[in-house]
């Protein structure tokens, strides 16, 4: 039985990339500071063997160690003792690569096995003499002085006070003699119970007695300046019975699980992070299948998901929920969807079930622009680093896209199933907190909530780059019996990217495939993250002798801003030369919701023909010494007549 | 999986483990042979080669295991 891997393989991380260890390997030679290398490096999820292979390298370019040391900058240093009754040495290389993953450059003290009281108490002790910022105190359950009180509430009661007072002793320790931050661990309790559902009940069971000195752990700890790692949770999350491993405890004294080795060690070095003031701060949401299910543009208000009651729009809800949860405790709230500003408020201002509102979004960035350059704008808006952000989205590209271009925005991967996106945010931790005051509370509303837009300054860079590497095939065929039922729901659903909103039948579309004087299209596009299926659609008629004229021209905004229209537009023209066609013509005719084409046929290169009173715009190309421009992808065209059957026909 | 196939991928676990692609992995290899092969490196060898083998040796098997040929013995049962 395999632990949930969404905690122990850290799935809200990509995948270390196949070329892991070899750009380890080069890491001395890159020249200037390597902290953005280290930590886009650590960025992904890391087995142990990978962590203690970060580690290594660390160690070996780092300053303190040797005179040709690099700067680490802008990793923030941070020295960590850690005391501990188990063997650390597996966990240390995993501490120092995570924390890289946190914008942290960790320097790790680690004394003898097993010398806590020593290390703590003794003025002149390695850890002491070591000045560290902080000391980790991870105990495991068996570092107390416990024993069965079966029943007897009075000595349990000391016996918890007397673990207190051990954990004090040694704070004060470490405060006097090196005036570090304490951070302390909750205790996972064994697995074994005594009597069963009594063990939690009966004071003096090791259940009850653990989870007294828990509850007294964190009492102790909150306000005092002191950190609270809470093990215990962590452990309950993952399962008792996954955290612990009684045969690696007897052979090498390890605490817990070796395949819980990278989540312990993310969790530490959150909470450093967070000592450090670098826990983020801004939660940017895009809209479609992220805070509603479907697509607001096609769907409208009436199809999208977010009803109680429907499984799907549960999922949704889930996420607005955590989204508002997590802005009451000071996290600001931003947007950043591919939509029309309009079209994206509509939900927002009318739909009667959604909870997020206007009012609790900083900013929103609905626009066809990339999302790079938006979430650049929004950073800029409210005056905060990209470090401080995290982007939520369900597209793989658009992630991509923005890991890409924007590599200290935090982009979790997210499961294909909705119903595990809030799950999946809240793993990652991103907003991890060693302290909460009155202030966060009112953070949020600080940046004055009123949904505003932020201006686009400047476009980021590398849009192009990124396109071509997603290996996109873009695939053309005239109507087939296959395709049908999908292009008819494509005809009958698409709202905006549609030229002249021509609604068809099954009959009319069957009717078009068999027409030798109609030239169709169904166009499919994939890319390295799978397949998109159909995503555009075009019917030329002959309308007059050697004229095309572009009857439906539509394609799904999921795939715009990748250059489709123009390879379909290379596609017609080349069939256009075959059939002798010298002249298309077409047309936008304007629909309230369809705005985001009326420069279609403008960028393409046709020229304006006229204009009626209602707003529809004509539009001709010459086919000869039309020349669009090619986008990276290949191309495949298939199941066509060839030019001399069809003028047979 | 034939002998052949598990010292492949044996190599593939060692040259990992240890971050050293020019390990040669032979049924006398042992811990003197590798710098660096302590007790915790061994520790993290063995939970390696579990994971990638899917399978899981006992404490006392782990304890009596003297060179890779014993390791190899064991998986062929095992797997």
């Amino acid at each position: 039985m395999p632990i949930n891997p969404l905690y122990a393989e850290l799935q809200w991380l990509p995948h270390a990339p196949k070329d892991y260890s070899a750009r380890l390997k080069v890491l001395a030679h890159l020249s200037g500071p390597l902290g953005r290398e280290l930590q886009a490096l650590a960025s992904h999820a890391l087995d142990l063997n990978q962590l203690t292979k970060l580690a290594k390298a660390i160690g070996k370019v780092r300053p303190d160690a040797n005179s040709d040391g690099r700067s680490l900058d802008p990793l923030v240093p941070f020295r960590l003792a850690v005391l501990s009754n188990s063997t650390i040495d597996l966990m240390v290389p995993a501490l120092v690569a995570s924390s890289a993953r946190h914008g942290i450059a960790l320097e790790v003290i680690q004394p003898s096995y097993d010398q806590v009281a020593q290390e703590a108490l003794t003025p002149d002790s390695q850890v002491n003499s070591s000045k560290p910022d902080a000391v980790l105190l991870a105990l495991d359950y068996r570092a107390l002085p416990l024993k069965l009180y079966l029943g007897d509430a009075e000595a349990s009661s000391a016996a918890v006070q007397g673990v207190i007072g051990y954990l004090q002793a040694l704070r004060n320790g470490i405060k006097s003699n090196a005036n570090a931050v304490c951070i302390f661990q909750t205790f996972a309790p064994p697995v074994e119970t005594l009597f069963g559902s009594l063990d939690r009940a009966l004071p003096g069971t090791l259940r009850s007695l653990i989870d007294a000195v828990n509850r007294e752990l964190a009492k102790f700890v909150s306000g005092s300046g002191d950190v609270l790692l809470d093990v215990a949770g962590v452990a309950e999350t993952v399962g008792l019975a996954d955290w612990h491993n009684t045969q690696l405890w007897n052979m090498a004294k390890l605490s817990f699980s070796d395949e819980l080795i990278p989540l312990y060690a993310d969790h530490v070095a959150r909470t450093v992070a967070a000592i450090r003031g670098k826990s983020r701060k801004v939660l940017i949401l895009d809209l479609d299948n992220m805070v509603w299910g479907g697509v607001i543009g096609d769907d409208g208000l009436g199809g999208i998901q977010i009803a109680q009651g429907d499984a799907r729009g549960e999922a949704h809800l889930a996420v607005q929920r955590l989204a508002l949860d997590l802005r009451q405790r000071g996290i600001v709230l931003a947007v950043s969807s591919k939509n029309s500003d309009e079209v994206a408020r509509q939900p927002f201002e009318k739909h009667p079930e959604m909870l997020l509102k206007l009012d609790h979004i900083a900013v929103f960035q609905a626009n066809w622009n990339d999302k790079a350059t938006n979430i650049q704008a929004i950073a800029e808006e409210l005056s905060l680093g990209l470090d401080a952000m995290v982007f939520l989205d369900d597209n793989p590209v658009e992630r991509g896209l923005v890991r890409k271009l924007l590599p200290q925005v935090a982009v979790p991967e997210l499961p294909e199933e909705p119903a595990w996106y809030a799950r999946t945010l809240a793993a990652a931790g991103y907003f991890e907190a060693v302290a909460f005051a009155a202030e966060d509370l009112q953070r949020a509303g600080f940046y004055q909530d009123n949904a505003r837009r932020a201006n686009l300054q400047k476009q980021v860079g590398g849009v192009d780059v990124y396109l071509a590497s997603l290996e996109m095939t873009i695939t053309f065929q005239p109507f087939d019996a296959t395709g049908r039922a999908r292009i008819v729901q494509l005809i009958n659903k698409s709202n905006q990217y549609n030229l002249t909103t021509r609604r068809y039948t099954d009959p009319a579309v069957t009717d078009a495939e068999n027409d030798p004087e109609v030239f169709t299209l169904q166009v499919r596009l994939a890319d390295i993250f799978g397949d998109n299926g159909m995503i555009s659609v075009v019917i030329c008629r002959t309308a007059e002798v050697e004229v095309w004229e572009i009857d439906t021209w539509l394609m799904s905004c999921r795939v715009l801003g990748r250059k489709v229209e123009y390879m379909v537009l290379r596609e017609i023209l080349e069939h256009a030369r075959a059939a002798g066609i010298w002249k298309l013509v077409g047309s936008y005719r304007p629909t309230g919701r369809n705005q985001l084409v009326v420069d279609h046929y403008a960028r393409l290169g046709f020229t304006k023909a006229g204009e009626d009173e209602s707003g529809l715009t004509r539009w001709e190309l010459l086919v000869a010494g039309a020349a669009p421009e090619s986008a990276p992808m290949k191309v495949v065209s298939q199941g066509f007549a060839t030019a001399k059957e069809r003028s047979h026909a | 999986m034939d002998e052949p196939q598990i010292y492949v991928r044996l190599a593939e676990i060692f040259q990992d483990v240890f971050d050293e692609d020019s390990i040669e992995v032979t049924p006398e290899l042992s811990a003197k042979d590798i710098d660096g092969w302590d007790s915790l490196t061994h520790i993290r060898l063995i939970l390696t080669i579990e994971k990638a083998f899917k399978i899981k040796f006992s404490t006392s098997e782990i304890g009596k295991m003297e060179n890779v040929g014993d390791l190899v013995a064991l998986i062929k049962v095992r797997g």
